[in-house]
């Protein structure tokens, strides 16, 4: 079994071991659920507007060599630098220049996916640079040295006791001094609110790009948006080739519907729509405004017209939250930036499609992730299609041959049934092995019983009381 | 109305008697039954693990079958499978022969409880089931096929039934197909979220429209056994074939 | 670096333009604000309705939400010194943040007030140390209860979110009914000439990061007043 898919299946199957650990996640999440079902209520039409989303960024991406080209000159007009990168080593090779441009020593992060996915943060403190993540819950995992657990909540694996020792650990004297989440957040808010002053520089992400006014919209609750991006001297922003909306309108559409699937708000505490540096006339303000627009594999998606709908994504989290697979084995069993449907939808279009694969087999299939979807993304239908793409290119000799050899069987009725008596009859001569470790129906009978097989099948019932001629009553 | 009966394979092997008791219930509402012989599986294993060329042709085969069965409609004892005639077939067949057949097919399958509900207008049945019922929502059938309200109807009608709902209903049973042995642990986790959720609204029986989701819940609760009464896992056909009057 | 730049622009926007060789079929119509406004929450038609829903969402966010006359106003500010305790206040060179400034008694030697009229810088440190900020504002939004105001409108970027309490002073003109029409006013107000920064603001700064539990002031303002004049 390949390294990754391995390493996959032992991490979830350590997860699902820790009943509290997922009690806990099931429990913190009752909340959100309660708060967004009354979100959905409020609109008009909660169903059409899932689906005039869609049709919006539909428009969006489809004309995408419209749209971004027609961003890009908007916000360059207003003295923005843009820099398309076309994967994570030219991004971080960018920014990197713009950092030792200015000479910058201490950088302050405003949440970004996007930063995530090219380890923005690590490959900089690896360099030598203070970064200070302001987001509270990226604060926290970058202080434990983690990964995000869940897109939009960092830390929603975490509880408040081991938070105020992560904080008495390392925020020094003063910190962490109780359990209580409004202390807690006092203490991280005195850490970084030094920070804004200092820094050289503001990075942010994006969470979607206004085509119309060439305006890029950051989207946080705690501000750390609005104040990375309005006291440095210079900020950097990065998002993906997808983010652009076309119009005002649009955004005036989806802004509700992201906070309403993401964290069950009508819209977030702060939308900010940027539109480059400081203008002539204003008081304050970044100098310098740098736009990072990546593809990184992006456009392989786009490529792919049946599943081109993943670009659709407007990372709200709410399928990682509905995904039974999800809640099961916790957000770093993953090991991808993007978790959940979501996650095992693109990865394997971001990163290889066998390397990934693992991820889209590892489903029921159930949908829960397509039913949230606020911008209705096909997600478990997508998941058969990478299943089925990566066995076209690549099949498990074994498991073509076992569906070949069933291929043949069901061809075959007369053939099937008898080997369907014949399985009920082996069933019962096997059964003192059922639950061994020779058993080979052991993935099964490891944590459940088979079925007690019946005297006789449909079929038998059906000919004995009907004989072999249809309908007959 | 003439009805063909599409029992899928695990159905007919393992679980005959929820398509027995479809049998009572259509046959008690005055409707002639067949059953296409011949059938065997439907091709979503295949289909579901990415053999889609293993799959089409089962597909392919159950679309001649059934679509060449002289029946006004074609009604699955199984959400899933019904979803994979209704649904995935159209997709898995579109470029081949099969394409105008598979979604002529299409339009006449239904799930059972569909079928009666939506298709026949008859919420009840004249059952008669003294017992406290919680009712799981297969994901085939619930997210492919829209059906919620149907087997609702049609239990809160069978007399003496006390349908309570359990926290999770429309949560995944952790079933899926091969899914369920290539990731064990997890369909187990999943098998343990949903029971513990059935088990606290104390009902007696699990009921479900899809065999394979009670297949797991019944063989998640045989291995965690605990003391007192355990609550049993019935087809819903079965819960409506039982206290039927005599025809 | 210049010819880097131009190669990975021309290389990402070649890719787009291949990716797209297949468009699809029969997608659903784009929409526009009429038919969005059928979909997002309903709005009432008149003045006392939009008010009505921006107090509902104000009690929900903890906005302190304070409908006046222009006679009240002065009383009104002065109580609100009574009950915050500001020693120190920041404001910019608008009338009714001036205003607020004076009739808060915050008009001392340690209040800053940024000139906006010129875009002159003013120092960081002291709107940090400033407890208060008085700001105008662009619009109100009644469906979500949120402040409109820009980097030209609100005396920049940092003023009314850095200091921890931010007070922002409306005219009843000013109540928009829903976001598409904010959109509008954005669109009308400022065309071609955007300012760099557009922001909605909806209730003080909040996280919910540490289980779920929602805290207000984050990092951005622990408390937001919003003062509507009527007249």
């Amino acid at each position: 079994m390949p390294a990754r898919s391995s390493s996959f299946k032992a991490a979830a199957a350590a997860y699902t071991q820790k009943r509290d650990t997922r009690a806990f996640l099931r429990g913190s999440m009752t909340g959100y659920l309660a708060a967004r079902a009354q979100r959905e209520t409020e609109f008009q039409d909660w169903q059409a507007a899932r689906e005039a989303a869609s049709a919006a960024k539909a428009e969006a991406v489809d004309n995408l060599d419209r749209y971004l080209p027609e961003f890009v000159e908007k916000i360059e007009a207003r003295g923005a630098k843009v820099f398309f990168a076309r994967n994570g080593d030219r991004a971080r090779d960018y920014i990197r220049g713009v950092i030792q441009a200015h000479d910058a020593k201490c950088i302050v992060k405003s949440k970004s996916m996007t930063g995530e996915e090219i380890h923005l943060t690590e490959t900089l403190e690896h360099e030598g640079y203070e970064v200070v993540e302001s987001d509270l819950g990226e604060y926290i995992v970058q202080l434990r040295g983690e990964h995000p657990f869940h897109i939009v909540a960092p830390a929603m694996h975490l509880r408040r006791e081991e938070i105020r020792e992560l904080f008495a650990d390392k925020l020094g004297p003063g910190a962490g001094t109780s359990d209580d989440p409004t202390a807690l957040t006092m203490d991280a808010r005195r850490a970084i609110r030094q920070k804004y002053l200092e820094a050289d520089i503001g990075i942010s992400g994006v969470n979607f790009a206004v085509a119309e006014t060439g305006q890029m919209v950051i989207c946080t609750n705690e501000g750390n948006g609005r104040l990375s991006t309005s006291l440095p001297k210079v900020h950097i922003a990065i998002m993906g080739i997808e983010k652009v909306l076309p119009t005002l309108d649009d955004l005036a559409l989806l802004l509700p519907m992201l906070a309403t699937a993401g964290t069950g708000q009508h819209i977030t505490g702060y939308t900010t729509m940027i539109g480059g540096p400081r203008q002539p006339g204003e008081t304050d303000g970044p100098e310098e405004f740098h736009l990072v627009i990546m593809d990184n594999g992006r456009s392989t998606l786009l490529a792919d017209a049946e599943q081109r709908d993943a670009l659709h994504c407007i990372r709200c989290g709410a399928c990682i939250y509905m995904c039974p697979i999800f809640k099961n084995v916790g957000g770093h069993t993953y090991d991808t930036t993007y978790m959940g449907p979501i996650g095992s939808v693109i990865t394997p279009h971001l990163r290889g499609l066998q390397e990934w694969k693992h991820l889209p087999s590892s489903s029921s299939l159930c949908g829960a992730c397509t039913e949230t979807c606020p911008v209705h993304i096909d997600l478990h239908h997508h998941l058969l299609h990478n299943r089925r793409n990566a066995a076209a290119a690549q099949p498990a000799w074994w498991e073509r041959l076992a569906f070949r050899g069933y291929r043949t069987l069901a061809a075959r009725p007369g053939l099937f049934a008898m080997a369907g008596k014949a399985g009920r009859l082996f069933q019962k001569l096997a059964s003192p092995l059922l639950g061994s470790s020779i058993d080979p129906a052991k993935a099964w009978t490891r944590c459940r019983t088979l079925p007690n097989p019946p005297e006789r099948s449909f079929r038998e019932w059906w000919a004995e009381r009907n004989g072999t001629a249809n309908g007959r009553k | 109305m003439r009805v063909a009966l599409f029992i899928p394979c695990f159905v007919d092997h393992y679980f005959p008697s929820a398509g027995i008791a479809m049998v009572k219930v259509l046959e008690r509402l005055g409707h002639e039954v067949i059953y296409p012989e011949g059938q065997t599986c439907c091709g979503q294993p295949a289909f579901n693990a990415g053999y889609w060329d293993e799959a089409r042709p089962l597909a392919a085969r159950m679309v001649d079958l059934l679509g060449g069965a002289e029946a006004d409609a074609i009604v699955s004892a199984s959400g899933s499978c019904g979803a994979m005639l209704k649904v995935f077939n159209p997709e898995l067949l579109g470029e081949t022969a099969h394409a105008e057949a598979a979604r002529e097919l299409s339009g006449k399958v239904w799930e059972f409880s569909d079928f009666l509900v939506s298709k026949l207008g008859v919420t009840d049945v004249g059952a008669r089931f003294p017992h406290k019922v919680t009712f799981h929502d297969g994901c085939h059938g619930l997210r492919e096929l829209g059906i919620k309200s149907q087997p609702r109807k049609l239990l809160e009608n069978v007399a003496g039934l006390e349908l309570v709902e359990m926290g999770e209903a429309e949560s995944c049973c952790g079933f899926g197909g091969t899914f369920s042995v290539k990731f064990s642990h997890i369909s187990e986790a999943m098998a343990e979220v949903k029971c513990e959720s059935a088990l606290s609204t104390e009902a007696d029986f699990i009921v479900s429209n899809d065999s394979s989701c009670l297949m797991q819940i019944n063989g998640w609760l045989e291995k965690n056994k605990t003391e007192g009464a355990q609550p049993k896992t019935l087809h819903l056909a079965e819960v409506l074939a039982t206290g039927l009057p005599e025809n | 670096m210049n010819a880097q730049i131009s190669d990975d622009r021309d290389l990402v926007m070649h890719r787009i333009r291949e990716a797209l060789q297949i468009r699809r079929q029969g997608l659903p119509a784009h929409g526009d604000a009429e038919r969005y406004r059928e979909l997002l929450p309903l709005v009432g038609d008149d003045l006392d309705a939009r008010i009505e829903r921006f107090r509902e969402w104000s009690e929900r966010l903890q906005t302190e939400f304070i409908v006046c006359s222009r006679d009240e106003l002065d009383a009104k500010l002065a109580a609100l010194r009574e009950t915050h305790g500001w020693q120190r206040g920041a404001c910019h060179l608008a009338e009714l943040p001036r205003q607020a400034l004076a009739a808060t008694g915050l008009e001392n030697e340690k209040a800053l007030i940024i000139d906006d009229s010129a875009g002159a810088d003013y120092d960081k440190a002291t709107l940090e140390a400033s407890e208060v900020s008085f700001s105008n504002c662009d619009a109100l939004v009644a469906q979500t209860g949120s402040v409109l105001l820009t980097s030209r409108s609100a005396g920049g970027r940092a003023l009314s979110v850095l200091p921890p309490h931010h007070v922002v002073l409306a005219t009843t003109d000013q109540m928009v009914p829903d976001l598409p029409a904010a959109m509008a006013l954005v669109r009308e107000r400022y065309g071609d000439d955007l300012p760099s920064l557009i922001t909605l603001h909806t209730g003080p700064s909040r996280t919910g990061d540490i289980e779920r539990t929602i805290v207000l002031g984050a990092h951005g303002p622990k408390k937001l007043t919003v003062i509507l004049i009527r007249g």
